[in-house]
């Protein structure tokens, strides 16, 4: 692929309207969210994050790719591994990284914890930890904003795993049936949990589960932050224009285990070397240097400019307070 | 003053306030054009069509969902959603308890989830098993909901409304026995609070709880016992979550004896909560241990003989009311 490349005599976003300033955005997200969950992993190690924590090191194009061409006023809504995307909706690393610290300051005010960031502000509806339930209320989501008469959209990320629970189907058939503006990203990884898909799922093509509703559908390359970006936008397009949903199963892979306490045996050692010279962030990055939208030197002060900032993130939430004991009982009820 | 049906007196709730809000709309299965299962959607769709009248495929789940998730997007939108009968939404129990009852809690505050999930609860006549199941004590379990059981026409329509208006995700549960039963209803609007109880019969000598249709069982039992001389109270908390536990307390005060009927299932039921509240609270004010009479502790036999020695009854409730008056 690499070698074609540079056969290419146009950049892969050259039928984008990407300026070389949002490149470089989709580019630091990306790191930004690496840097941060390597530094998560550290600190779980440390003790200072608890329960599950579900990272998403190696899926970062996938979300940063679907999220980078949303507009405001867009709802996107998620499962429990959900710190990269609301990093991706611009939701601070400090607030994010304080409610992985169960503290006060985090995004939901240490309540949620890892797998419940919202930011309702921004349209994150987060964070939501029972396999293929969330995707109903993203379809809500969409239901209301149609019902209303605005053209915003929704996009709703799952594992793949989920497509095998029955209201995944229930909720297809309703998106398609009142012809809902919403995209579901299918985030492929290949594994439920510890269970390889062939072990889990009847058919190869996950895609074609949307062909049973008839509704618009395709494969991308996930690891391809372009590529997702490309196929966002047409899918975007389609839901506000003509309001009407997408089903994309995005092939990704993740790099660390399904939590952190995953002893990884399900897969080969091999099989992950072989996905990690398809790393999204430093392909990208060859690329924005091949077309000099980076230079290495560029690279490195981002890198460092992004180090400070996790750095900066761990020490705001180390510092911050735990919930008052007052608290305990709070927002039960609106 | 009007006399109404409860189906009825639904129907003006949900009438009334579609009309006063565009954002509310009513969803579920055969609400529009069939006029609901039960006719307690009677002419709303030709009235607003379908845009808010809506139709769901046979899918609880995802449609309980669908309403969830437009609930929360804070756009002034407020779903009712119909359950063609609690039976049917132990489908949707995932939506309703692992995520409307959560959002607001898990997101600190962030999210409100205005939607109003109502139909008929407990058994019926002759429905079997699957399809007479009284839900209110496993709905009233789950903190972040709240639970409504009526039982006259005058409160389903005022209490409807209340719940509609209301920011929380609400269960309102009728009772298909009771669609038909007629009651006063004024004209012009009122509202009755969630979670205040009300005194159905005043009383001096033992206090019944019920709810729903148990309450013209208590009622019943209450004619009968006064041909005895024993004037018994009848006390609808109207809401089971939150609970009036003051008008209880306040009423067991009074009597010193006290008798709760509700036909769901015994074991770890709203009833035990009640008469548990009642044994801490107002221990010293009681002449009798609290009597609890229930469905029986089986899935619903379909012969008719069997289900009405299965349900709770008025010779039931005299019988316990007795016991604790020592007679």
């Amino acid at each position: 692929m690499k070698e074609e490349k540079k056969k290419n005599i146009q950049a892969p976003w050259a039928d984008l309207k990407l300026s070389n300033e949002k490149l470089i955005k989709i580019y630091r997200d990306m790191l930004l969210i690496r840097r941060f969950e390597e530094r998560a992993a550290q600190e779980y190690g440390k003790g200072k994050i608890g329960g599950f924590c579900h990272l998403y090191i190696g899926q970062e194009a996938t979300g940063v790719g679907a999220i980078a061409p949303l507009r405001e006023d867009d709802f996107i809504y998620t499962a429990y591994r959900d710190h990269g995307q609301a990093i991706a909706r611009g939701m601070s690393s400090k607030g994010c990284m304080a409610e992985l610290f169960g503290k006060v300051t985090g995004v939901s005010k240490g309540i949620g914890g890892s797998m419940h960031f919202y930011d309702l502000s921004k349209g994150f509806m987060g964070g939501w930890g029972i396999v293929g339930g969330h995707p109903p209320l993203a379809a809500g989501s969409a239901f209301a904003t149609k019902y209303q008469g605005r053209d915003s959209v929704t996009i709703c990320f799952m594992g793949e795993a989920s497509t095998n629970q029955g209201v995944f189907h229930e909720i297809l058939n309703m998106a398609m049936l009142w012809k809902l503006p919403i995209i579901f990203i299918c985030e492929n990884n290949g594994y439920g949990m510890g269970t390889a898909i062939s072990r889990a799922m009847a058919g190869e093509h996950l895609f074609e589960k949307a062909a049973g509703y008839e509704m618009a559908r395709g494969a991308v390359n996930g690891m391809d932050v372009i590529e997702m970006y490309r196929e966002m936008s047409v899918a975007i397009e389609r839901a506000r224009k003509e309001s009407l949903p997408t089903f994309l199963e995005a092939r990704t892979y993740r790099f660390r285990g399904h939590s952190m306490s995953d002893p990884g045996q399900y897969r080969t050692k091999d099989e992950i070397d072989e996905y990690k010279k398809r790393d999204p962030i430093e392909t990208f990055g060859s690329d924005l240097k091949q077309w000099n939208i980076l230079s290495e030197s560029a690279i490195e002060k981002l890198e460092e400019e992004i180090k400070a900032e996790v750095q900066e993130a761990v020490e705001f939430a180390d510092a911050s307070p735990q919930p008052s004991i007052d608290v305990l009982y709070d927002n039960v009820y609106a | 003053m009007a006399v109404l049906q409860i189906r009825e007196a639904i129907n003006q709730a949900i009438d009334e306030e579609m009309e006063r809000d565009s954002g509310v709309f009513i969803m579920g299965e055969e609400v529009a054009q069939y006029n609901g299962a039960y006719k307690v959607t009677q002419g709303l769709w030709k009235k607003y069509g379908d845009k808010r009248v809506i139709d769901t495929p046979i899918t609880e789940a995802g449609f309980a969902g669908i309403g969830i998730g437009a609930a929360m997007t804070g756009i002034g939108v407020r779903p009712i959603v119909e359950m063609m009968t609690w039976n049917f939404a132990i489908l949707a129990f995932d939506q309703i308890i692992n995520h409307a009852a959560k959002a607001s809690y898990m997101s600190a505050g962030q999210f409100k989830v205005p939607i109003v999930f109502r139909g008929p609860n407990g058994p019926a006549h002759m429905l079997g098993a699957q399809h007479s199941q009284a839900l209110e004590s496993m709905m009233a379990h789950v903190p972040g909901l709240i639970v409504m059981t009526p039982s006259t026409p005058y409160d389903a329509k005022g209490m409807l409304k209340a719940a509609i208006r209301d920011d929380n995700p609400v269960i309102f549960m009728e009772s298909e026995m009771m669609y038909g039963q007629k009651g006063e209803v004024p004209e012009g609007e009122y509202l009755i609070p969630i979670g205040k109880g009300d005194i159905k019969r005043e009383g001096s000598d033992v206090t019944i709880i019920a709810w729903t249709k148990m309450v013209a069982v208590a009622l019943k039992a209450a004619e009968e016992l006064q041909k005895e001389g024993i004037n018994a109270e009848v006390l609808d908390p109207r809401t089971l979550r939150p609970l009036d536990e003051a008008l209880i307390i306040e009423s067991v005060k009074k009597t010193n004896r006290c008798v709760i009927i509700e036909d769901s299932w015994p074991f770890a039921s709203v009833g035990t909560e009640i008469a548990h509240r009642i044994h801490t609270i107002a221990f010293d004010y009681l002449d009798a241990p609290v009597e609890k009479i229930n469905s029986a502790d089986i899935p619903m036999p379909y012969a008719e003989n069997l289900e009405h020695e299965a349900l709770p009854n008025s010779e039931k409730v005299i019988a316990a009311v007795k016991k604790v008056l020592y007679r």
